[in-house]
């Protein structure tokens, strides 16, 4: 890091703000220097994103000061905040995928920028080139992969020449390799006296390339570091407090029989930008637990759907489970055979929002507690508090609705409720996304105790250091294709990347056209 | 048929489906910025009868028009506030409107039931008229279907060609992504909103002042609807809009046509052609859910809470 | 100052508070616009509200009413909870208006005891279709469902229309746009001597309860409420959507028709274009008014029925237009849904100003 002079580039005193039920920020303070890349900690639900986006402008605080560039601001909406010299590259990326790269680089543009720019395309065409980008302007962004549209976000914030640039968890979405690209960037910015905010759980990446870190939890600043002096532990000691549990490695076992196999499954997108799954094969064996990488928007989704029977097109003699073809029944049918699903979207699909946990334990349990078609709620009701005692959900009691649990203990809550039909087969998406290390913790022994009953489960995740402790076996997904399944003990991160990435895709179709020639 | 009758049809289609082009083009940007207004109908008779009243009342048929637009833009007001800022049920709201409409319209127009007006007057446009064909069909109107034309080509270019009309398509597609780059989503839909309001009480005008140039309860007879089903039927693009308007109109004046040919079918079952026809197209064109998926606004009818980005 | 703040958990008293604050603010509303056209609020409030229920005639004159809107309003709230958009009540009404009249007038003279029965099961079936069609074009072709039951009503209607001036027009009316008159066989009995009211009470009394006890008892009811709560959710759970979709369409077609061929059997006694003084829309204020709760809509339709008497009334003593109803119905329907806003919101009061 070079210090370009001594006024600090951000300095925020005493930051509140308040939510309903929720101090979202308690009078936090941070400085960030020229060129300083800052890494901005915390569990989910500490406070991180409420904090950046009231730098962005998009929340405005309780109480609290904004010094930028040592004269005291008022950042009242994202327009000033980039006038000031502000960009923010968000988690959910804030892209409209019908319309082109450089329309939407326009629509953040005020008039004036936009006159002194002249011709955008031809900007955004040098700028790409010159830190390595590589954005066409004229494309559409429902056409660009997930890495391609952060680019775009970060190439929105260089052409309006950008003093200090926020991101939000930039990597969770990117291929390892990709991370690399991304931290040249950064780098080559920070040396041209960029500030850089960086949110991030990853820890490892902390240390890599952030000069500074502050620590949140609870919506307080809790510590401050320099985080090349520390590991990656004491940081997390850090982050959770002392209390929580780690994740220890587990032990890893081999599946005894098949039970539910995917043979020559192909599938046409059913949405517009969707993915189109290309001749997927693979077995899961009970007592196993088959993990599958890959970037978000590469077929998961898709496969989701057609295995779950939400999606009812029929792809004949591709799903089977026990030797039987299923790919004609419904979803509620294939629940009756023992499949059971943990899907991505926790409120609005694996439980109804404005339901009480109740009636969203009735939703897919429904085996002995229907009589003559008329439901036997007093029966639901004491399952339902037990399964909040055994998976220790935290809430009011049975009687709340979905939508008033957090994250954590709603996922906690539908993974107790899936689990509790005792599956013969579990489908489970990113399930400890966004959800506290507790949770999560707790997830993992859930799911490790469905195996260790003789369970298949295959677990789709974005997270790669889960798949990793949790696998037995593991592949990847990439553009609808997927990779070969290997065990875990036999590969490494750096392959699985690079499979997440479809080098593998070469290989197949290759070898196909070989099949094809003999 | 001879030729002439043939023109007769086509002029009497662009009459007939001028109103449904009002109406539709305010609907169309009203549904690009992501709101589903259903309560056309009831803003489109408050125009009617408003805009008769104006008329009625100050001999000048402009000032109905003018009168008319303010009203539409007042009704669609409501709507927006409850919508908008209430979070209420898009659909809902928009049938209270409809039904709103229709009984206040009949109650402030009972004491001008039968009563006529001097509506406007046709002017052909010197040169254009005189064109063979076309120029009898398309230049021999009045000044409001000018109007209808002028506002075509102003929306397309302002829709596809300027930012403004790139704002209302992200605020469509995504008004999340929108309020967190910093455009006011709410003043956006707002405006468009009210834009739609001004547009139906135009075409209500239209009804009242022009097409039928006198006050009757409900004269609209669904029109509101149909202009609905005709953003569907159009894409959500305003060239296809104004080419849906007149075929509607042609299936609307498909008695004359079939008198042409000389068939007898009873009026009563002929005035049902434009809601079949309606419903015909519907099916076609919602077919295919892919399609209509890739173009209609992501978020139409879709509450939109800026506090809940927290 | 005041403050607008989310609630953390839904107002219960709301719920149940906001229809009846919504009932206030609108004759409220009602007072100052009377004031405003010179009518003195409260005379028009008295014959609005009061007059209609002042005798044992009136009271009976507001079941009679009641009726088609309860069993309208009863099928809608069931369409609504599955967030299937049915505006098509009216259709389905005259559908059955239609098909009943037929049957009852294909009957004539007969003096068999099937007669009632057959013509009722005659109004229910069409009602039926006219729900199915606009139901099979969403399910195949992903039509529409708003507009297309809406443009239903319009078909319906004029093809009632084209009925009374051709083939069931009574020969010898005069020409007049009617059917002949029914005989007593296919005619509704009446449940006391001297009023009009007739059996079609009791079938939308037994129609709301039977929905209610599906709706909070049954796993069908149960599915209801999840497809139209949360799609996606019922998806994932194997709901079938096509099924729930069928049935509850059906039924709500069943019920509007039930409720068209009662007043052509009932009431009015023969076919004439005016069946419904739009009833089959204002079902739909009636079903919102009700929560969406088949009992509530119960106590939401008596308000309606002696909303409509006294629409009726006000034209008659005061001069009132009668299209005063149907303005009145969109102005409730606003205040409700306005009231709502703070089934999830609340006011806040702070001491402090601005900092």
């Amino acid at each position: 890091m070079k210090k370009h002079n001594l006024v600090s580039r951000l300095e925020l005193t005493n930051i509140t703000k308040q939510y309903p039920g929720c101090l979202a920020n308690d009078n936090i303070s941070l400085t960030l220097m020229p060129g300083e890349i800052h890494a901005l900690l915390g569990e989910n639900g500490a406070g991180k994103s409420t904090l950046v986006k009231t730098i962005y402008g998009v929340v405005a605080p309780d109480k609290g000061d904004i010094i930028w560039n040592g004269k005291e601001v008022s950042i009242k909406s994202p327009s000033i905040a980039r006038d000031l010299g502000i960009g923010m590259v968000f988690q959910h990326f804030s892209l409209f995928e019908t319309l082109t790269v450089s329309q939407n680089i326009e629509l953040c543009l005020s008039k004036t920028q936009l006159n002194e720019i002249g011709d955008l395309a031809e900007r955004i065409t040098h700028l790409s080139a010159e830190y390595g980008l590589n954005v066409k302007p004229s494309r559409y962004v429902h056409s660009l992969s997930i890495g391609e549209r952060q680019r775009v976000e970060i190439m929105r914030c260089l052409v309006q020449s950008v003093k200090l640039l926020i991101l939000d968890e930039p990597t969770s979405v990117l291929t390892p390799q990709e991370v690399s690209g991304l931290f040249g960037v950064l780098r080559t910015l920070s040396n041209e006296g960029c500030s850089i905010l960086f949110i991030s759980h990853k820890l490892h990446e902390v240390t890599e390339i952030c000069h500074k870190a502050t620590i949140l939890r609870g919506g307080k600043v809790v510590d401050t570091c320099i985080p090349q002096r520390e590991t990656p532990a004491s940081i997390a000691k850090m982050m959770v407090g002392d209390l929580a549990e780690q994740d220890a490695g587990y032990t890893k076992k081999e599946g005894t029989v098949g039970v539910f196999n995917v043979e020559d499954l192909s599938l046409a997108a059913k949405q517009p930008f969707g993915t189109t799954l290309k001749n997927l094969n693979f077995e899961l064996k009970s007592g196993e637990i088959l993990g599958i990488a890959g970037v978000a928007g590469n077929g998961q989704d898709e496969l989701m759907a057609i295995i779950s029977g939400e999606d009812e097109r029929s792809v004949k003699n591709s799903l089977s489970l026990d030797g039987s073809d299923i790919s004609d029944l419904n979803a509620g049918e294939r629940r009756k055979l023992g499949m059971a699903y943990v899907p991505e979207e926790r409120l609005g699909r694996g439980a109804v929002p404005d339901m009480s946990l109740t009636e969203n334990t009735l939703l897919t349990h429904s085996q002995g507690f229907i009589r003559n078609g008329l439901v036997d709620w007093q029966s639901i009701k004491g399952y339902t508090s037990e399964l909040i005692t055994k998976y220790k959900v935290k809430c009011h009691g049975e009687f709340s609705e979905a939508k008033s649990l957090s994250g954590g203990n709603l996922q906690k809550f539908i993974m107790g409720r899936e689990i509790g039909q005792n599956p013969k087969v579990l489908i489970c998406a990113h399930p400890t996304w966004g959800v506290d290390v507790g949770a999560a913790l707790a997830i993992h022994q859930a799911l490790l105790e469905l195996r260790d009953k003789g369970a298949a489960i295959l677990l789709i995740s974005e997270d790669i250091d889960e798949l990793f402790l949790l696998a037995d076996r593991m592949a990847a997904v990439c553009d609808g294709y997927l990779s070969p399944v290997v065990k875990t003990e036999t590969t490494n991160i750096d392959q699985i990347g690079q499979w997440m990435a479809g080098t593998f895709i070469k290989n197949t179709s290759a070898s196909d056209k070989q099949e094809a020639t003999a | 048929m001879d030729s002439d009758l043939i023109v007769q049809i086509l002029f009497a289609a662009v009459k007939t489906g001028t109103p449904l082009l009002f109406i539709a083009l305010g609907e169309v940007i009203c549904e690009k910025s992501g709101v589903l207004n259903l309560g056309q109908e009831g803003m489109m008779l408050m125009g009617a009868v408003v805009g008769f009243l104006a008329a009625y009342g100050t001999g000048s048929a402009g000032l109905g028009v003018l009168a008319a637009m303010i009203m539409g833009c007042i009704m669609s007001l409501i709507f927006a506030v409850l919508v908008l800022h209430l979070g209420a049920n898009q659909v809902a709201t928009g049938l209270a409107l409809t039904i709103f409409g229709t009984g206040l319209s009949a109650f402030i127009g009972s004491g001008v039931v039968g009563q006529t007006i001097q509506g406007f007057q046709p002017i052909a446009i010197p040169l254009l008229s005189d064109i063979p064909f076309l120029g009898r069909i398309l230049f021999s109107h009045d000044i409001l279907v000018y109007t209808s034309f002028a506002m075509t080509f102003i929306l397309m270019f302002v829709i596809y060609k300027t930012r403004i009309g790139l704002t209302l398509t992200a605020v469509g597609e995504n008004p999340h992504a929108a309020n967190a780059i910093g455009i006011k989503v709410l003043r956006v839909r707002y405006l468009a909103v009210m834009f739609g309001g001004v547009m139906a009480g135009i075409s209500g005008a239209y009804m009242s002042l022009v097409y039928t140039p006198m006050w009757v309860e409900n004269m609209t007879a669904g029109r509101g609807w149909i202009a609905l089903a005709l953003v569907v039927f159009a894409s959500w693009r305003i060239g296809r809009i104004m080419l849906g308007a007149y075929l509607f109109g042609i299936a609307s004046i498909m008695h004359l046509v079939l008198q042409g040919l000389g068939w007898s079918i009873s009026p009563n079952l002929l005035a049902m052609l434009p809601y079949v026809a309606t419903v015909i197209v519907m099916v076609i064109i919602s077919a295919d859910k892919f399609k209509e998926k890739l173009l209609a606004p992501r978020s139409l009818g879709k509450t939109f809470d800026p506090r809940q980005m927290a | 100052m005041i403050l607008i703040q989310a609630r953390t958990e839904p107002s219960s008293l709301m719920k149940v508070a906001s229809p009846l604050l919504a009932i206030a603010l609108t004759l409220i509303f009602g007072c100052v616009l009377f004031s405003a056209i010179g009518k003195s609020p409260i005379q028009a409030l008295h014959v609005l509200l009061i007059a209609p229920l002042a005798d044992s005639y009136n009271i009976g004159e507001m079941f009679v009413k009641m009726g088609p809107l309860l069993l309208c309003a009863v099928g809608l709230s069931l369409c609504y909870r599955a967030n299937l958009w049915n505006i098509g009540a009216e259709g389905q009404l005259l559908a059955g208006a239609l098909g009943g009249s037929a049957m009852a007038l294909y009957f004539g003279d007969s003096d068999s005891i099937l007669a009632l029965p057959i013509t009722l099961l005659a109004g229910i079936a069409s009602g039926m279709i006219w729900a199915a069609i606009p139901t099979y074009l969403k399910l195949r072709f992903n039509s529409n469902l708003i507009l297309t039951t809406i443009m239903f009503n319009y078909i319906g209607l004029y093809l009632l229309i084209w009925a009374v001036h051709g083939p069931l027009r009574d020969p010898q009316g005069f020409g007049f746009p009617e059917s002949a008159m029914f005989s007593d066989t296919t005619l509704l009995p009446t449940l006391f001597e001297s009023s009009r009211i007739h059996l079609g009470i009791v079938f939308a009394i037994i129609s709301a309860f039977i929905a209610w006890f599906i709706l909070s008892k049954s796993h069908l009811g149960f599915q209801i409420r999840v497809f139209g709560s949360d799609e996606p959710a019922a998806k994932y759970a194997g709901f079938s959507s096509r099924k729930l979709s069928w049935m509850v369409m059906l039924f709500a077609g069943a019920l509007a028709g039930l409720a068209g061929v009662s007043e052509t059997t009932g009431p009015i006694g023969q076919l004439v274009p005016n069946v419904s003084p739009g009833y089959g829309y204002s079902a739909i204020i009636v079903a919102y008014l009700g929560r969406l709760n088949p009992l509530g809509a119960i106590l939401a339709a008596v308000f309606m029925a002696v909303l409509y008497m006294g629409g009726d009334l006000a034209q008659i003593e005061m001069g009132i237009p009668v299209a005063v109803v149907s303005m009145f119905q969109g102005v409730l329907l606003f205040f409700l849904l306005a009231c709502d806003f703070f089934i999830n919101n609340r006011l806040a009061f702070s001491n402090k100003a601005t900092n």
